[in-house]
């Protein structure tokens, strides 16, 4: 069974996902999908744990040998995003059934939890293979199952915003599909460890160059790099709430995940940032994404908008760690995609319980919320303070490594952006702390209760975690260290 | 011209991905994104043909034959291209039902009101 693992991970979802069709009531299939990532959860406890003691787990499907038969190989960046994503799809799936009651009309609720965890499938699928194709079949799965869930929205523009995610996430997957079939013409293997071995020899060809570029613009669209992010405010904004905080803690981070493994391990350094001027490209791009983004996010009117921009500008933080290519420079990178994952989610399922008593997320609806929702608030407050990278939580962690990062490769300009970034964090973030704790209340709205406690606890959860993360770095750094000396090839 | 169904692959591409950009209609973009990953499938299957081989099939006198890998290949991307021609016209159909229109412009003329 142990054995089994890599396999599991992805198989078991993938088949809960149509079995939920068999139980009817809405409360039965919430428990089985709970119970669903919950077992995915562990799952990935152990492929963590075993990776960390023993090394890299190699599968092969059905007992076919790479490069011929697919392979699943889990490396410490493999199990870690494999931990981020169950880890945060168990925690969000606790607070849906509150959240869908108000959201998701009773008989849709069934296709909910299919949608959801096909999805979830699709991204640990992702995350778990090591053949270049599969990639795109996972992300396809992960991705059509994620258009359906946001145009399961309340407010008709949820699904414009569907249509317009599925018109640019479907024309990312084709460039990426356009490239696999490139590197599969000049080398004949689709595995990704074969592969690497095989491009250096023709690396020099005008095809392999194209190949690259497809397979990075690609991606690029899928996680949502500045300029190519417009997808993403409105497909967040009104999505259902629960939709949102699994989306914006895991999709964008699998495709920061395929970004390095295609040009760390695919391509190999040398190649991807010597023929390219890639670092340059990388680097003007990500500060660029945390300027816009930040700017924007400052004069959102809603504030899931809010947050959504300010998704896009966390990614540019995780593109400058990408772009400044040393191990300390990865590091900040994983790390920030770990922690970006614990601070949006919690903020995101927040907004959730918001939503779930005032109906709304406008920034006006949110006066005098300080007093009548405490609980909520706080924690909205606490992921606002991470988000911002204020010591003792997650942000500053990341932060912290990302600046050492940039100062190791000399570029003080780059630190001192960094800072000014965070800076305009705290200018979005103080506009929320304004309206909840020193507008009054609305009037009519005295009867506001604090959200049920089935939404605030695993808000709790992942807020705790923002702050035992920010004190406690030991699991973070130590699998994030492994992860990045691996993609380098250096034995810790 | 020895290579001419590589340059049909890029004509077709960028015709698709030129309706897709170009028209407001939601339908006609749909089209245009099913000419765009049409232009991949030729891609795969162009560059599985070996001169002379005939279909991969093991029977007495053939030696020569065709990739059928990358044949496999595409037909799942066929189906990914379906779901998502299909996904693609079912929320266009939502579309319709919810904002009366399948025109971009109408229908982003109609959210800015309501903001």
């Amino acid at each position: 069974m142990l054995a089994h693992l890599p396999v599991l991970q992805v198989i078991v979802p993938l088949l809960a996902a149509p079995l939920c069709l068999f139980l009817t009531r809405s409360r039965l299939v919430w428990v089985f999908a709970l119970a669903v990532s919950a077992l995915a959860f562990l799952i990935s406890c152990l492929l963590l744990q075993q990776v960390m003691s023993s090394g890299t787990i190699i599968y092969e499907l059905g007992g076919w040998e790479a490069p011929w038969g697919i392979e699943y190989r889990i490396d410490p960046l493999n199990a870690l995003l494999l931990l981020i994503i169950t880890g945060i799809s168990t925690i969000v799936l606790l607070a849906a059934h509150t959240s869908i009651q108000q959201e998701i009309p009773e008989e849709r609720h069934t296709f909910f939890y299919i949608l959801y965890l096909l999805s979830l499938a699709g991204m640990l699928g992702i995350v778990a293979t090591g053949d270049a194709f599969n990639v795109f079949v996972f992300l396809e799965i992960s991705s059509l199952s994620g258009y359906a869930l946001i145009a399961l929205g309340k407010d008709r523009r949820a699904l414009w915003a569907a249509y317009q995610y599925l018109i640019m996430g479907t024309i990312g997957a084709t460039f990426i599909l356009i490239g696999i079939g490139l590197m599969y013409q000049m080398t004949g293997t689709l595995n990704m460890e074969d592969l690497s071995k095989r491009l250096p020899e023709v690396e020099h060809t005008r095809t392999v160059f194209t190949a690259y570029a497809f397979i990075i613009v690609g991606i690029c669209l899928k996680l949502a790099l500045f300029p190519l992010h417009l997808w993403l405010p409105n497909a967040y904004a009104y999505a259902p709430s629960i939709v949102t905080a699994f989306f914006a803690a895991t999709a964008t981070k699998v495709a920061i995940y395929l970004l390095i493994r295609f040009t760390f391990s695919v391509f190999g350094l040398t190649f991807s940032f010597t023929a390219l001027p890639l670092q340059i490209l990388f680097l003007t791009l990500g500060l660029l994404g945390i300027f816009a983004a930040s700017t924007a996010a400052i004069y959102q009117k809603n504030v899931k908008h809010l947050f959504a921009y300010s998704s896009i500008a966390q990614i540019g933080y995780m593109i400058v760690g990408f772009s400044v290519s040393t191990t300390t420079g990865l590091m900040a990178t994983l790390l920030h995609l770990f922690n970006h994952a614990l601070m949006k989610s919690a903020l995101f399922l927040a907004l959730a319980a918001v939503v779930y008593r005032i109906g709304s997320v406008q920034l006006s609806q949110f006066h005098g919320l300080g007093r009548q929702m405490p609980f909520t608030m706080a924690a909205i407050v606490i992921g606002g303070l991470s988000l911002i990278g204020v010591p003792l939580t997650v942000g500053f962690v990341s932060k912290w490594y990302l600046i050492m990062a940039v100062i190791e490769n000399g570029w003080w300009p780059v630190a001192v952006l960094i800072l000014l970034g965070s800076l305009l964090a705290v200018v979005y973030v103080w506009r929320l702390v304004e309206a909840a704790y020193f507008k009054p209340p609305l009037p009519g709205r005295d009867t506001i209760k604090e959200a049920p406690l089935s939404l605030l606890i695993p808000v709790w959860i992942l807020v705790i975690a923002n702050i035992y993360f920010g004190i406690d770095t030991r699991l973070s750094v130590q699998v994030t260290q492994a992860a990045s000396m691996s993609l380098f090839g250096v034995s810790p | 011209m020895g290579h001419y169904n590589y340059w049909i692959v890029v004509v077709l591409m960028m015709i698709g991905f030129y309706i897709v950009i170009a028209h407001g209609n939601l339908i006609k973009k749909i089209i245009g994104l099913g000419i765009f990953q049409t232009s991949v499938f030729i891609l795969y299957i162009s560059m599985a043909n070996v001169e002379g081989g005939t279909a991969p099939i093991l029977a007495e006198g053939i030696s020569r034959y065709s990739n059928p890998l990358p044949h496999v290949l595409i037909l799942t991307a066929i189906v990914v291209g379906i779901a998502t021609t299909a996904l693609g016209l079912a929320l266009a159909i939502r579309i319709k039902q919810a904002y009366g229109t399948i025109e971009e412009e109408e229908i982003q003329k109609k959210d800015n009101l309501d903001c």
